[in-house]
Formats: C-alpha cells, sequence, structure tokens
C-alpha cells in the first residue's frame, strides 16, 4: 500500500483540521484528565491519612521522652542509716526503704524552706510529690556508696505522675478534683518549686534505655528490656529464618523437578504467608511451650513463632530474586562446565543476593512490629525484668516485646501509660523506618540491570 | 562473496568429530528433531541452517547435552564425541561441556570483570596452578578471540561494560579457555552489527585450526562466508548435508533451493 495519490482519497471524506479538535478526541482527553485527576486524589487522600498518623502519634508521643524530675540535697544521716557507725555492709542491708523515707521527707521539706515556699503541707505529702521510686533509688545508692553516709549529697529524682503530667498539661486543677494521689495545695507547691528550679522537665533516657515499671509508678516505665526482648528475638529470626528460607529457594527454584509436589509446596507456602499471625502463636504455645516445654514468655520461643511466620515471606522473596536472574547467566555458567550447584552458588546467587537481603529485612521489620503470636505465647504483660547479662540468658529469662510492651501500656488505666505507650510507638517505628530504608538502599545500590 | 572462492575453499579435514546415529529431540508431545544422522568433522566450521523453528538450535544443544536442563525435553540415539556416546549414563555433562563449549545467541558475559570471566572456567576446572599460569590463560584466550589489544588495559573492568561485539568475543574467550576440542555457536552475530559480525566471523575462520567449531545461523550469506560444511534443517528433519560450496551453487534437495533461494523460510 504505496500508492498515497491524491485520486485514492475518498470524494466523501471531509476535510477536517488538525488545529480543532475532534468530539472523540475531545472525550478522550476528558476522561484522560478525570483518570489522573482520580489518582492525585487517591495519592493525597493516602498522603494526608499518613500525615494524621505521624502527627498524631509525635504530637501524643514526644512527651514521653521528657521526664519532670526533682533535684533534691539528702542528708545521709547517720542515725538513721548506721547507728553503729562501722559500715557494715549487712547493717545498711537491714535498713528497708521505709528506713530512707525520712531522709527524703526531711530534704523536701529542707528544699521548701530554702526557697521560702509558703504551705500548710506535711513533710509526708510534700514528699508525695516525688516518684514512689525515690526511697528505693536512694536506698540502691547509698548501698553502693557506703562511705558517703553522714554527707549531703544531691539526688536527682523523679516527680510522680501527676506532677509529670501537671508540667505537661495533661493533668489540670481542674482534672484532679477526685484525685487522690495530688491535691490542689501541692500543686502551689509544684508551681513554686518549678519557679524555684528544683523541678524541672528534661530529656529521659530511661525511658529508652530502661525497663518496664509497675502499675504505680508509670514515670520509670522504659522501652530498653523489651528492646532486647526483640532484639533476641530477631537473632533467632535471622539465624533460622534466612538459612533455611534461603536454602529451600535455592532448592524449590533451581533444583526441584517441576511435578504436582512442587506445585503443592508453592501453592501452600503462599497460602501459609496469608495465615494470620495468631495462628503461628497458637501453634507456638502448642508445639514449643505445652510439647517441647521451652519456657514460657521467652525471647527464644518468641523468635520460634516469628520464624514461622517469615519463612514465608523470606522464601517468596527470595525466589522472586533468583527468577529475576536472567536463564543467560545460568547457561553461561553451565556452557563453560560449571556444576548445576557451580551456576548457583558462584552466579546466581550473588547476584539474587540484594533481593534476598531486602526480603529479609522485610521480614524481619514485619516479625518486628508483631504481636499477637506473643500474646499466646506469655511475651505480654508486666514482666518485671532487668536487662539479661548473658545471650543464653536474654533467650531464655522471661521477657516483652516492643510491641507487647506497647500493648501491655495501652491497657493499663493509667494515663501516664497512655503517653509511654506513643512514646513507645515512636521508638517501634524509628526501628522498622530504618530497616525498610536500609532494604530500599539495598535494593537501589546492588540491583542489577540486564 | 562470489561462488568461486566458495568452491576454492580447502577441505583439509578428514577425521570425524562428532557423529550422531538416529537422534530424535521431544518437547513434550512435540517432535522437535526426527532422526538426524550427521558427521562432523574435526577442523571444520560446520554451519547449520534452517527456517526458525526448524530444530537447528535444538540439535545443537544436544552436542553439549545444554537440553539437559530443560525437564521436558528427551534425546533419543546417539551422539559419539570421539566415539564415546555423550548421552551414555556414565557421562557426567559437566565433564562433557568442558570439552564441548558454547556460545550464545546474545552475549551474556557474567556481571565480573573481564579477567574473572575468562578465568572461571579453568579455575572451576583446575586447569592452573597459579596466579602466573592463569595469567597466561586469560591472555591467550583473550588473543585467540582477538580482544586483547581493547581489553588489556582493563581486564578490571567489568565485562558487561564492553560493547555488543567486545562482549560477544569475551564471550568466546571464555568458552576456549577451558581448551575445548568443539564450540558451538548459537547464532553468535544475530545481536551484533555488521562490523562486529565482521570480525567474530573473522575470529571463526581463525578457530578452525584448533577447534571444530558448529555454527547455527539465520544467515545464509554468513554461513557461505565461514562454513566449510552445510547442514540445512527443515520441521525437524536434516534435509540435506554436504560441503557449503555444493550447497549453496548446486543442492540436491528442492526444498534446499527453495530456502536458499528465498522461497520458503
Amino acid at each position: 500500500m504505496t500508492d498515497f495519490s491524491p485520486s485514492s482519497t475518498p470524494p466523501t471524506s471531509v476535510q477536517t483540521s488538525l488545529l480543532t479538535l475532534s468530539d472523540r478526541t475531545k472525550k478522550r482527553n476528558a476522561n484522560e484528565r478525570r483518570f489522573k485527576a482520580y489518582g492525585i486524589a487517591a495519592i493525597a487522600v493516602g498522603l494526608l491519612m499518613l500525615l494524621v498518623l505521624v502527627v498524631t502519634i509525635f504530637g501524643r508521643g514526644t512527651g514521653a521522652f521528657q521526664q519532670t524530675f526533682v533535684t533534691l540535697d539528702v542528708e545521709l544521716l547517720e542515725s538513721k542509716l548506721d547507728k553503729t557507725g562501722e559500715r557494715n555492709i549487712e547493717d545498711i542491708e537491714r535498713i528497708s526503704t521505709f528506713g530512707y523515707a525520712p531522709l527524703v521527707n526531711g530534704a523536701m521539706s529542707a528544699a521548701i524552706e530554702q526557697h521560702g515556699v509558703d504551705t500548710s503541707l506535711k513533710s509526708k505529702q510534700l514528699a508525695g510529690l516525688l516518684s514512689k521510686g525515690a526511697v528505693a533509688q536512694l536506698r540502691a545508692y547509698v548501698l553502693a556508696n557506703p562511705q558517703q553516709i553522714g554527707e549531703t549529697v544531691e539526688f536527682r529524682f523523679l516527680a510522680q505522675s501527676r506532677v509529670d503530667g501537671y508540667l505537661k498539661g495533661r493533668v489540670s486543677r481542674d482534672s484532679i478534683e477526685n484525685d487522690k494521689n495530688i491535691s490542689a495545695a501541692q500543686l502551689d507547691v509544684v508551681d513554686a518549686l518549678v519557679a524555684a528550679g528544683v523541678i524541672e522537665k528534661s530529656f529521659n533516657l530511661d525511658f529508652i534505655l530502661g525497663s518496664d515499671a509497675s502499675d504505680q509508678r508509670p514515670e520509670a516505665a522504659g522501652m530498653g528490656v523489651s528492646m532486647l526482648g526483640s532484639f533476641f528475638m530477631m537473632l533467632v529470626v535471622l539465624a533460622l529464618a534466612l538459612p533455611i528460607g534461603v536454602a529451600a529457594s535455592i532448592y524449590l527454584e533451581e533444583f526441584a523437578p517441576k511435578n504436582w509436589i512442587t506445585d503443592i509446596i508453592e501453592v501452600n507456602i503462599a497460602n501459609l504467608a496469608a495465615v494470620p499471625s495468631i495462628v503461628y502463636g497458637i501453634l507456638g504455645l502448642a508445639v514449643f511451650i505445652n510439647y517441647m516445654h521451652l519456657p514460657m514468655s521467652a525471647p527464644l520461643v518468641g523468635g520460634l513463632v516469628l520464624t514461622l511466620m517469615t519463612l514465608p515471606t523470606i522464601i517468596i522473596s527470595t525466589r522472586a530474586a533468583l527468577k529475576a536472574v536472567p536463564p543467560s547467566i545460568r547457561d553461561a555458567a553451565l556452557g563453560v562446565g560449571a556444576s548445576k550447584m557451580q551456576s548457583v552458588f558462584h552466579h546466581v546467587l550473588p547476584l539474587a543476593a540484594p533481593g534476598i537481603l531486602t526480603g529479609t529485612i522485610i521480614g524481619l521489620a514485619q516479625a518486628l512490629g508483631e504481636t499477637a503470636p506473643l500474646l499466646l505465647i506469655g511475651m505480654v504483660g508486666f514482666i518485671a525484668s532487668n536487662a539479661p547479662e548473658t545471650l543464653g540468658e536474654g533467650l531464655l529469662s522471661p521477657n516483652s516485646a516492643m510491641p507487647a510492651q506497647i500493648y501491655e501500656w495501652a491497657k493499663r488505666a493509667d494515663p501516664a501509660f497512655y503517653e509511654r505507650a506513643w512514646g513507645g510507638i515512636i521508638i517501634l517505628l524509628l526501628f522498622l523506618v530504618t530497616m525498610n530504608t536500609v532494604a530500599v538502599v539495598l535494593r537501589r545500590r546492588f540491583e542489577r540491570r540486564w | 562473496m562470489n561462488t568461486m572462492n566458495m568452491l576454492d575453499k580447502s577441505l583439509d579435514t578428514k577425521t570425524t568429530k562428532i557423529t550422531a546415529r538416529d537422534v530424535n529431540v521431544y518437547y513434550g508431545d512435540s517432535h522437535a528433531i526426527k532422526d538426524v544422522n550427521v558427521e562432523i568433522d574435526a577442523n571444520t566450521v560446520t554451519a547449520f541452517i534452517g527456517p526458525s523453528g526448524c530444530g537447528k538450535s535444538t540439535f545443537l544443544r544436544c552436542i553439549n547435552r545444554m537440553n539437559d536442563t530443560i525437564d521436558v525435553c528427551r534425546v533419543r540415539g546417539d551422539i559419539l564425541l570421539d566415539g564415546e556416546d555423550i548421552y551414555d549414563k556414565r557421562v557426567d555433562p559437566v565433564q562433557l561441556r568442558a570439552k564441548v563449549g558454547m556460545v550464545f545467541q546474545k552475549p551474556n558475559p557474567f556481571p565480573k570483570s573481564i579477567y574473572d570471566n575468562v578465568s572461571y572456567g579453568p579455575r572451576i576446572h583446575g586447569l592452573s596452578r597459579n596466579k602466573a599460569e592463569m595469567d597466561d590463560i586469560v591472555e591467550k584466550s583473550l588473543r585467540r578471540a582477538a580482544i586483547w589489544e581493547e581489553v588489556k588495559d582493563r581486564l578490571d573492568a567489568p565485562g558487561t561494560g564492553l560493547s555488543g561485539g567486545q562482549q560477544q568475543r569475551l564471550c568466546i574467550a571464555r568458552a576456549i579457555a577451558t581448551e575445548p576440542e568443539v564450540l558451538l555457536m548459537d547464532e553468535p552475530c544475530s545481536a551484533l552489527d555488521p562490523i562486529a559480525t565482521a570480525q567474530v566471523e573473522e575470529l571463526i575462520d581463525e578457530l578452525r585450526t584448533n577447534y571444530s567449531v558448529v555454527i547455527v545461523t539465520h544467515s545464509m550469506q554468513q554461513a557461505a562466508r565461514v562454513s566449510q560444511k552445510t547442514a540445512f534443517f527443515h520441521l525437524g528433519n536434516l534435509v540435506e548435508f554436504g560441503p557449503t560450496g555444493q550447497i549453496f551453487t548446486n543442492p540436491e534437495d528442492p526444498r534446499t533451493e527453495s530456502y536458499i533461494t528465498g522461497r520458503i523460510g
């Protein structure tokens, strides 16, 4: 059809100008514009929700990183702490926290007097502004430094959670009318001490590094130990899920014959990825705890459960990464006489490694944020544990995990814990964002194009 | 290239390197190769020509058992290399492929350095005892593949960074680095421009002194230029096999003639 002579044009055709749009074109353009508008609207809604989420989380959570402290000079009276005067540690240990209360009360009264605060409150009520952990903090210090008995030492005590809330605006004079933990007279004292610089708000590292505290002391609760719990679980997941997942993927992708058995396995792996995580939790409870008698609440068990949960993710992403390596590379390796295994390990696997790592990190991030299975193996609840000292202890002694800790705080009654739950979410999100960023960077950096 | 030159090409080859007897290949239910009998001589360039899907690549891949990697592929009949059946149960395809090297249609260097590309084969086969010997092998292979002068200063550069023609010559260097006896080439120039094609063709002619070369090509001119013997495949049958000059000037089978003159294919 190379005949472009004018005579071949049908005489009926109307001369149309390219400068005016035909109705069809107008309609098509309108459709396209509408679709683009829908797309932009969808993205805008998504971004708006993200913005709301981030603003809410940071608005409510950042308070948890600050804490109110009361700075007091405490005179470590020899008459109260060491009546014999021999600095015999066993004698000193015999004094319970109850015995330290007068020292704290005295220090509080002295501070009031020194700064000329006018109040009718008794010293015990004044000391009520401090955290219930203040006496324990004092006792621990004295036991560690018995030589300082008799001297006056400056301490930074945590203020109790209502005082902390008052400084952060969570607690107001109206809201405390029926509150037996604090009175308006006490708040007057707080106002005066804030003006005097005795009470102040500052950054609280213990929220990030400390351990959980009981219902009575929200001001002392921290994420640190549950962070370690999460860390040990991730260690287990990484040590088990990565080698098992990669080995399974390589076998299925490169070696296994394609028949109905492998088809069934493939379908089931895809199905496992969609199984609700709580199912893995109950499986872990039945198998690891009830049958194998592994310790309850242990990160080892949590790690095993999360391994089961993460495996399908890792297998699927690893297989995708292996599939993405062009067959010509395998042919090239086989063509120079490499064995199947050599072609896989020398050429295919290194090329698939970034994809595998990315999938693994995303699987780990998923596992890190998982709460439901931990409910069933007892990693949720107030677990009064201090930081583990050895690897074995870290794996086997009861612990919580970051999301479980957040859940635990969120369900406690005191609103001070609610703030800490939001703060915990910030920490958890920082971990997840970091891991996902690493995954994206790895993918961008080592992605190879053919 | 004119006809006289082709006829002048001396056929100095006497010994048979590869013998195929009644070879049949099936892909699942489809019968890809039907009763092919062929004898490929040593130190000869043998060209396989034919229309797409005629089975020439399939047959080529049978010679170094690359078809083993395809699950549904079955090979019947005997292919003998120096009188030994390569489909014998005792033959390990890995050892076979060290003797029968292959160059693929699309240049497929490993995404590693040029040096590593060439040294990979010798290394896995243990052909060198030390670094100096390996350097020799790499240099010799690259020289024989006529690419040494272009890459000698950048052996550490990635092989994938070379141009298409250079990549294909690098792949040829990689294939000959393991000292194979037979070199199979599956449309080695189809992804190359005319200049690179000319370089590779020149190279193929030089390689003939050391190896038996079997080349699959879609270009009849190429077959005429580089080969001494030509086999014409059609619908899985080996229609005609003989000296290149004879196939192109005086084919016996009407199908060959039709293909060469452009009436089928």
